[in-house]
């Protein structure tokens, strides 16, 4: 049995999944509870006034943390210093509990390959087919193709797209496009997931689709996760749904309730001016925060 | 305050050099060591070597032609067209074949390398190369680095062979002079240093090429419009460099095979 077929929903009767190590190859184990990224005073600017200062936050083990903030405020900028494709201009950054902040490339990409990256337009390789691009990792690990055939069909029905195997990302719709990207991020079951803006420029419905697929991959699997929007309505509908596997789809949480791992940061110009829960975030007085929620 | 924009200017152009010269050194000694793409090497090369046989083909057969025609109304005033031959063919060899062969590749290749890739770097693919645990330099520069350098080596035989072809053409059908006296005195005049001098410059021009156009597609920045600017860089330095090396390379090559 490959590991991917963990993507199905969850046997009720078998114990949750683990938690990640952030130690060795990868498995997941719920006994260490260190952070899995963790940031102390990260600051960055690229020619001009700094566009992160004196970041600090981490994210726990089976926690998602939700990153808001305007266009522009460095949002993305954070989350590609989350994996090492930014350096810091100063300050600590813990990557499973390895220093990142000055580590050279070569020793970033095998910690690399333990987290899933969503982009905000997807950046499928526009000349390789769907299979390939949801392969692009296992083919790169010398998987055989059987193999890499029967878990790519199994991550893209996981997103709802079997019929696209064959297809070219330039025959799919922006939707289509970002859900390809999704199951490209699940296919080797990461030890930890970055969504940079997955449902920005997309229309309701198919956002919801967006959201409804990471809640079922943060309740089936319990993968931590930071994801970047400025779309309230999708930041609130993470926080108040849960993945039902005996319906296979998202529902609210019962009488107002909200998922106690997913916690939410917001960014003003470069500075985190609020790390805590919904029910926090709806009770800031910061004037910054009162305005981007009304 | 116009020295201001001239030292920025120096300071860029020196930063530009620097990080050229580490990325090209990176690229080469990525060869010796794993992972190695050689599928990757083998597309490119199909991209590079066979995409670039016509035009190469055309170019020198034309220029060989050219030769001749320009070569035998002068010599004729020394009543020495029988030479024409010699004269295309070393001229060839040494020079224009390697040359212009670098040229049309750099016109075909370092655009189209730095426009993939700059585009691939605008779509944020090169980020995600990046984030699913592959190194860009070796998976996309290294491979073409070394399919340019072998592909010019067989691409500039080519040109040879046809200019000479071309100057025989001309020779015959144009000059209406003898094709075996032509043939034969190119034949005879040819030495192993000629052939050296002739085959050694492709290695240095598809070093040049590959590594140029990756270097702009890599640097890429402000979208489609950047991808235009990382083309036009790409084409011109990689021509320009060629040439520059080209001329410091028979300096170099005349001092070791002197001239008979």
């Amino acid at each position: 049995m490959t590991a991917f077929t963990n993507f199905g929903p969850p046997d009720p009767d078998s114990p949750a999944p683990d938690l990640p190590d952030p130690g060795q190859s990868g498995k997941k184990s719920a006994a260490d509870k260190a952070p899995v990224v963790a940031f102390r005073n990260v600051s960055i600017a690229f020619d001009g006034p700094p566009v992160l200062n004196d970041i600090t936050f981490s994210v726990a083990p089976g926690e998602t943390r939700i990153l808001l903030g305007p266009a522009g405020v460095g949002k993305s900028v954070l989350l590609k210093l989350c994996n090492g494709l930014l350096r810091p201009d100063s300050g600590s950054i813990q990557l499973f509990g390895e220093e990142i902040a000055a580590m050279p490339e070569e020793k970033l990409f095998p910690l690399r390959t333990r987290i899933g990256m969503v982009f905000q337009e997807g950046a499928l390789f526009d000349s390789l087919t769907v299979r390939d691009n949801v392969a692009y990792q296992l083919i790169q690990e010398n998987v055989p193709d059987d193999e890499i055939d029967t878990r790519v069909r199994e991550a893209l029905s996981f997103v709802g797209l079997e019929e696209t195997f064959s297809f070219f990302p330039a025959s799919l719709s922006g939707g289509m496009r970002r859900r390809v990207a999704i199951a490209r991020a699940f296919i080797n079951h990461p030890d930890m997931l970055l969504y940079d803006s997955p449902t920005g420029g997309l229309d309701p419905v198919t956002s919801t689709t967006i959201i409804e697929l990471i809640v079922k991959e943060r309740d089936v699997h319990r993968t931590p996760s930071i994801l970047v929007t400025h779309r309230l309505q999708d930041a609130f509908m993470l926080c108040t749904h849960e993945f039902a596997t005996k319906y296979d789809c998202m529902i609210p949480f019962p009488n107002g309730e909200t998922d106690p791992n997913t916690t939410f940061l917001m960014l003003e110009e470069g500075r985190l001016i609020f790390d805590g829960s919904l029910q926090d975030l709806l009770k800031s007085q910061n004037p910054f925060v009162r305005e981007f929620l009304e | 305050m116009a020295i201001i924009p001239i030292e920025r200017t120096a300071k860029q152009l020196v930063l530009t050099m620097q990080d050229y010269s580490v990325f090209a050194w990176r690229a080469f000694m990525n060869l010796y060591t794993e992972p190695r793409y050689w599928s990757e090497f083998l597309i490119q090369s199909d991209i590079i070597g066979v995409g670039s046989t016509a035009i190469v083909l055309l170019a020198g057969f034309f220029t060989g032609g050219v030769l001749a025609l320009q070569s035998a109304a002068t010599l004729s005033q020394f009543g020495a067209t029988a030479v024409t031959g010699q004269f295309v063919g070393i001229t060839m060899i040494r020079e224009l074949g390697p040359v212009l062969s670098g040229i049309m590749v750099a016109g075909r290749n370092a655009s189209s390398m730095a426009s993939e890739l700059g585009s691939m770097v605008v779509t944020e693919q090169i980020d995600a190369m990046r984030a699913l645990g592959v190194d860009p330099m070796r998976k996309l520069v290294t491979p073409r680095i070394f399919a340019c350098i072998s592909m010019l080596f067989f691409l500039t035989i080519v040109a040879d062979a046809f200019g000479i072809i071309g100057g025989g053409a001309v020779t015959v059908f144009l000059n209406h002079q003898d094709g075996t006296q032509y043939f034969s005195k190119a034949w005879e005049s040819l030495r192993y240093p000629d052939i050296i001098q002739g085959l050694v410059k492709p290695l240095f021009s598809g070093y040049i090429i590959a590594s140029v156009g990756c270097f702009y597609g890599l640097r890429t920045t402000g979208g489609t419009q950047g991808v235009g600017r990382s083309t036009i860089q790409a084409v011109v330095n990689s021509s320009v460099l060629i040439i520059l090396v080209d001329f410091l390379l028979t300096r170099v090559l005349l001092a070791f095979f002197p001239p008979l």
